[in-house]
């Protein structure tokens, strides 16, 4: 009975630690959403909560679960979206610089000299 | 409880985040984008709900929302990039002539 | 005879996965009925696939077998935590200290499929985002930290090839980065 009680306890601690992080990530995202200064810099934001924040909260969701189908569930759903939240978003900068959106970069012409680099070291 | 309730209201914050971008957003691609994420936080929002009213059914819900939210992003690049839904002439000659976003987003979706 | 028997194994492979999850997902497991109707519905899919031609090594890929989630996943799960707890630093910063740029990175992989694996694991740690694919290089835009993200990306790189099972040698990897 006493036991019970304390595994009940530090199950509702750790799973509410994790729900707690994943909403401090995905508040983070959000925030950088709206703070990034141009199109290319936002989408690290949209990653940050696509990562971090659905992961955290939905392991927080699968420990309240305990061992069942709800946590095969939610590991699906978890998985699905880890699969399909870089497959959306390269598909977003590909068609961005296919439209002709220039991303603006603090470092000048690294791209030119970066591949300098990398064929000279082939 | 106290916490499914936080991250329930955390993840509103968060959703309004993305629709003050999705009003701001100067360019369509950043509306696409924060509508991608909004998805997402929906996705969220339903699994912590279900969780919070101990209905575990939302949770076949969550999963149909996240796959229509995929599709629905893609089918809108394709359509903002295109002007059209593709299929109808293969031989068009533009950056995505090659079916390419189709063809990336069959294949991760498999792996 | 050869492409066929290798079809065999991928629409076998795949069928057995969508009945796993028809199952539980359902959650039915008595009604005879309704089993009968899962399973209907998971061979009306696999027609569907079969006559799509999508069912090969890239569409169901049985070839990589569990090794993505038991070798190649705990480690991409640590890179994601790190990185995202760097980007997390930059955009609570109050002046945010960006350092965005373009690099190029070598994908190494021999198979599309291996490529697809590593530009998606490229996207997925927050920080780096592959923008576009030229052939067997990945135009990757990073917020910060150019150094750190061309270490992280050819470690992935490495990873992401013993897991295809092409396997470069040590050495060659080292040379071109």
């Amino acid at each position: 009975m006493f036991g019970g009680e304390i595994y009940e306890t530090i199950v509702w601690l750790i799973s509410g630690g994790l729900l707690i992080s994943g909403s401090i990530f995905a508040i983070i995202g959000g925030i950088g959403i709206c703070r990034l200064p141009e199109f290319f810099s936002r989408m690290h934001g949209a990653g940050l909560t696509d990562t971090m924040g659905a992961g955290l909260i939905l392991a927080g969701l699968m420990v309240q679960a305990g061992l069942s189908l709800v946590t095969f569930k939610l590991v699906i759903i978890l998985f699905f979206v880890l699969v399909t939240s870089p497959s959306s978003c390269h598909a977003l900068a590909r068609s961005a610089i296919a439209h002709g959106l220039k991303p603006q970069l603090d470092v000048p012409n690294s791209d030119n000299q970066n591949s300098n680099q990398t064929s000279g070291g082939e | 409880m106290v916490f499914l309730f936080t991250a329930c209201v955390a993840i509103l914050v968060t959703m309004s985040f993305a629709l003050v971008r999705a009003m701001l957003g100067p360019t369509v691609f950043d509306r696409v984008l924060s509508l991608n994420m909004f998805g997402t936080k929906t996705v969220l929002l339903i699994c912590v709900v279900s969780f919070l009213q101990g209905r575990t059914d939302f949770l076949d819900l969550a999963l149909l929302y996240s796959l229509m939210n995929f599709i629905g992003v893609v089918a809108l690049l394709r359509f903002t990039t295109q002007g059209e839904f593709g299929g109808q002439n293969p031989n068009v000659d533009t950056p995505f002539g090659d079916k390419s976003i189709g063809n990336t987003a069959l294949k991760s979706g498999g792996d | 005879m050869q492409s066929r028997t290798l079809i065999l194994k991928y629409v076998v492979t795949l069928g057995l996965l969508l009945l796993a999850n028809w199952l539980l997902w359902s959650g039915h497991f008595e009604s005879p009925f309704l089993i009968g109707l899962g399973v209907l519905s998971c061979l009306g899919c696999l027609f569907l696939g079969v006559r799509m031609q999508i069912i090969d090594e890239e569409g169901a890929p049985a070839q990589l077998g569990i090794r993505p989630f038991t070798h190649y996943a705990p480690w991409l799960i640590k890179e994601i935590a790190v990185s995202n707890w760097e980007v997390a630093k930059i955009v609570m910063s109050p002046r945010m200290p960006l350092k965005r740029n373009l690099i190029l990175v070598n994908a190494k992989q021999q198979t599309p499929l291996g490529r697809v694996i590593y530009a998606n694991s490229i996207t997925l740690t927050p920080g780096t985002v592959s923008v576009e694919m030229l052939g067997d290089k990945v135009r990757v835009h990073a917020l910060s930290l150019k150094e750190a993200a061309d270490e992280m990306s050819s470690d992935m790189s490495d990873r992401v090839c013993r897991l295809e099972g092409s396997r470069p040698s040590s050495d060659e990897s080292r040379k071109d980065v």
